[in-house]
């Protein structure tokens, strides 16, 4: 793919330096762009970094600072909420692992400002999820997804408690015992996961990921997902979490030792092919060994590389073409394939298409109920 | 304070050329924001043609806040039970709603919009009007008559700046319009018909989530004002009780704060900003609880608060 071709919020992050020469139309695009794929908030830190926000446009810096007001109440929020997730779990006596999103904004990373959040992600011991679940119930977060056919999904064969909401704050909570579903075919160890996780400097009883586990993570996330509705964004994640952490010493190796034992060789494979050829994410000699790994075979690649590269793009009619739904669609079953044997597969597409009650927008309106919440 | 827009506007189009505009894409703008809507639904084409008149036109190729799309689903029931879905920019924002609602649906849309992104504002579920330069906020639950007193006196002397959406500048408190259509309900609207000479009113739409909807025309200046900011000087809780006398009440200034607080969308998401820019607001007005059923009198109270110092 030529860098010409790309849409704009995948050049905005390829090579920020072109922001300031948009005109104010490619500005326009760029906006809803990075709006349908939720990278708008992170266009805003990107030229705050850069100390470019007063040479683009004052009309599309207007969007920028809106969306820059929610994300700053959700950086404040996801503090507030993981104070709140650690002191309802303390008596578990063990360290609050967290996952995703929380954990970039608790460990400081760069990529955690501008981004936004919809739930606060933890990992815990599969033999403590009873006492998890009761201490949350406990401390006001209660289920959701109660009908038996999503209780059992979840239970029985994914990684993950069924999704918890705040009674009071609303704010959801997903807790995992591992990264993959039981029924996967891969089943990286949980225990080591954990058993690496890093303190949180400054916030005691925290915990995440150490470098390597967080981008595998993030790589299995994204590319054994069939929803990539946030696709870029999370491509955009791993991008800036290679850079981040690239320059450690030791860290491509240690990357590719840990991709070996948890069987993610070919997950990060995808990662960094993609991150590499969409945002030119640099990538030392040390990652050579890296590049190989975890290859598919030619064919397959060349089929893959068609599908990420359209379903990896902003849900946006600008960034579509004729076979963008196909690939869409392709990689939905692809990632569900992946996480469930074929017949599972075939039983659970069938319940979602046609028995579970459907996802739908809110009712309309008046103004009155349409309170933004953080 | 910035000059009035002298531009076209949707008044220079016939509703033919209005059709065909909207059609592939009709861009204008009310207040601070420009809209692109583009939408085959006579009833919306009727409703712009009636209530938008005064609104600036701008170029297909002027930059757009908020891409709204509206269309009926390509479903079989679009033949017995004909539905509209309102996109923004792409995405459903609301379940689907009765072909005959697309007129409101518009209107509630565009207050999405709003009250969903422009958080460079303080943004307060209140009607807010102007005179010399001060404006009156008139913060209310639905059902307290706020939309009647404010259709009221946005046609007595007083600027319409919004009847639904108070948007007030962070940085110094003051009121910056959005001048739309006032949105009347039940029997709301049999009163504004019998109090005006000759109202221009949409179609009424029976059978909305807030019972019987029509919306009235808002008055050419204040469309065409739509720049012009104002330094809030009184904050006003409405109350309409029939048969009631009319009675103006001082309210401590610190219930006033928070009764106003509750009726913001977005005062808890700019955290010490939306505290602040609402202690300024309250700083520079007078608040009061007012009690009302006839709207005369009403319209002699505030003339009155108009005409202090």
């Amino acid at each position: 793919m030529t860098a010409r071709a790309l849409p704009l919020a995948v050049l905005a992050f390829r090579d920020p330096s072109r922001l300031v020469h948009f005109s104010l139309a490619e500005w326009e695009l760029l906006l809803r762009q990075s709006a349908a794929a939720n990278l708008q908030a992170r266009l805003y830190a990107l030229l705050e970094e850069r100390g470019e926000l007063a040479a683009i446009p004052s009309l599309a810096l207007r969007h920028l600072r809106w969306t820059d007001t929610i994300a700053r109440r959700h950086w404040r929020g996801v503090h507030w909420e993981v104070e709140q997730i650690r002191r309802a779990l303390s008596g578990l006596g063990q360290p609050l692992i967290l996952l995703k999103g929380a954990a970039y904004t608790m460990a400081g990373l760069a990529l955690a400002r501008g981004r936004l959040y919809s739930d606060v992600d933890i990992l815990v011991g599969e033999d403590q999820l009873d006492q998890v679940e009761s201490a949350l119930m406990l401390h006001g977060w209660v289920a959701t997804h109660l009908d038996d056919y999503d209780q059992r999904y979840y239970r029985q064969w994914m990684h993950e408690l069924p999704p918890m909401v705040h009674i009071k704050r609303e704010s959801a909570i997903d807790v995992h015992h591992a990264i993959l579903p039981r029924t996967a075919p891969v089943h990286p160890d949980p225990a080591q996961l954990r058993a690496a996780a890093v303190a949180v400097p400054g916030h005691p009883g925290l915990q995440v990921l150490s470098p390597p586990d967080m981008v595998l993570h993030s790589t299995t996330h994204l590319f054994f997902d069939g929803e990539l509705d946030h696709g870029l964004r999370d491509l955009v994640d791993i991008h800036y979490l290679l850079r981040e952490f690239g320059h450690q010493p030791g860290f491509w190796e240690a990357l590719a030792v840990r991709a070996r034992t948890l069987q993610l060789e070919r997950p990060l494979f995808y990662a960094l092919r993609y991150c590499s050829r969409l945002l030119a994410t640099p990538l030392p000699p040390e990652a050579d060994a890296l590049r190989n790994a975890g290859r598919p075979a030619p064919l397959l690649l060349a089929v893959m590389d068609r599908l990420f590269e359209r379903a990896l793009l902003p849900v946006h009619a600008s960034c579509s073409d004729a076979w963008t739904g196909v690939a869409r669609f392709c990689v939905y079953v692809r990632g569900n394939w992946l996480r469930m044997p074929p017949l599972l597969l075939v039983r659970h597409l069938f319940q979602k298409a046609f028995l579970s009650p459907k996802d739908v927008p809110e009712d309309p309106p008046g103004a009155e109920a349409e309170q933004a919440r953080p | 304070m910035t000059a009035v827009p002298t531009g076209p506007t949707l008044a220079s189009l016939s509703r033919a050329e209005l059709s065909a505009r909207l059609a592939h894409g009709l861009v204008f703008r009310t207040g601070q924001f420009t809209v692109r809507l583009q939408c085959a639904i006579g009833s919306v084409t009727e409703g712009l043609h009636r209530l938008y008149g005064a609104h600036p036109l701008l170029d297909d190729d002027a930059f757009v806040d908020f891409h709204l799309r509206m269309k009926r689903p390509a479903t079989l029931r679009r033949w017995y039970r004909p539905k509209v879905d309102l996109l923004y920019d792409g995405q459903a924002i609301f379940k689907p709603l009765p072909l005959a609602q697309a007129f409101p649906l518009f209107e509630w849309g565009l207050n999405w919009c709003v009250a969903n992104r422009a958080h460079t504002y303080l943004m307060i579920h209140a009607a807010v009007l102007e005179r010399g330069g001060r404006a009156v906020i008139l913060p209310a639950p639905p059902g307290s008559g706020k939309s009647t007193l404010c259709a009221a006196l946005a046609h007595r002397g007083w600027r319409l700046l919004s009847d639904e959406l108070t948007l007030i500048r962070l940085d110094d408190g003051h009121v910056v319009p959005v001048p739309r259509p006032i949105s009347l309900k039940n029997a709301s609207i049999g009163v504004m018909r019998a109090f005006l000479d000759q109202p221009v009113f949409s179609d009424e739409v029976a059978d909305t989530a807030k019972g019987t909807i029509a919306h009235l025309l808002a008055p050419a200046d204040a469309v065409a004002r739509g720049a012009e900011s104002a330094r809030p000087a009184w904050v006003i809780f409405p109350k309409y009780r029939a048969g009631s006398p009319s009675l103006l009440e001082p309210m401590p200034k610190a219930q006033a704060h928070l009764e106003l607080a509750q009726n913001a969308f977005n005062y808890s998401l700019l955290m010490e900003q939306g505290f602040d820019t609402l202690g300024l607001v309250i700083g520079m007005s007078g608040c009061y609880r007012y009690t009302y059923s006839v709207l005369d009198e009403a319209i002699a109270v505030f003339d009155g608060l108009a005409a202090q110092p």
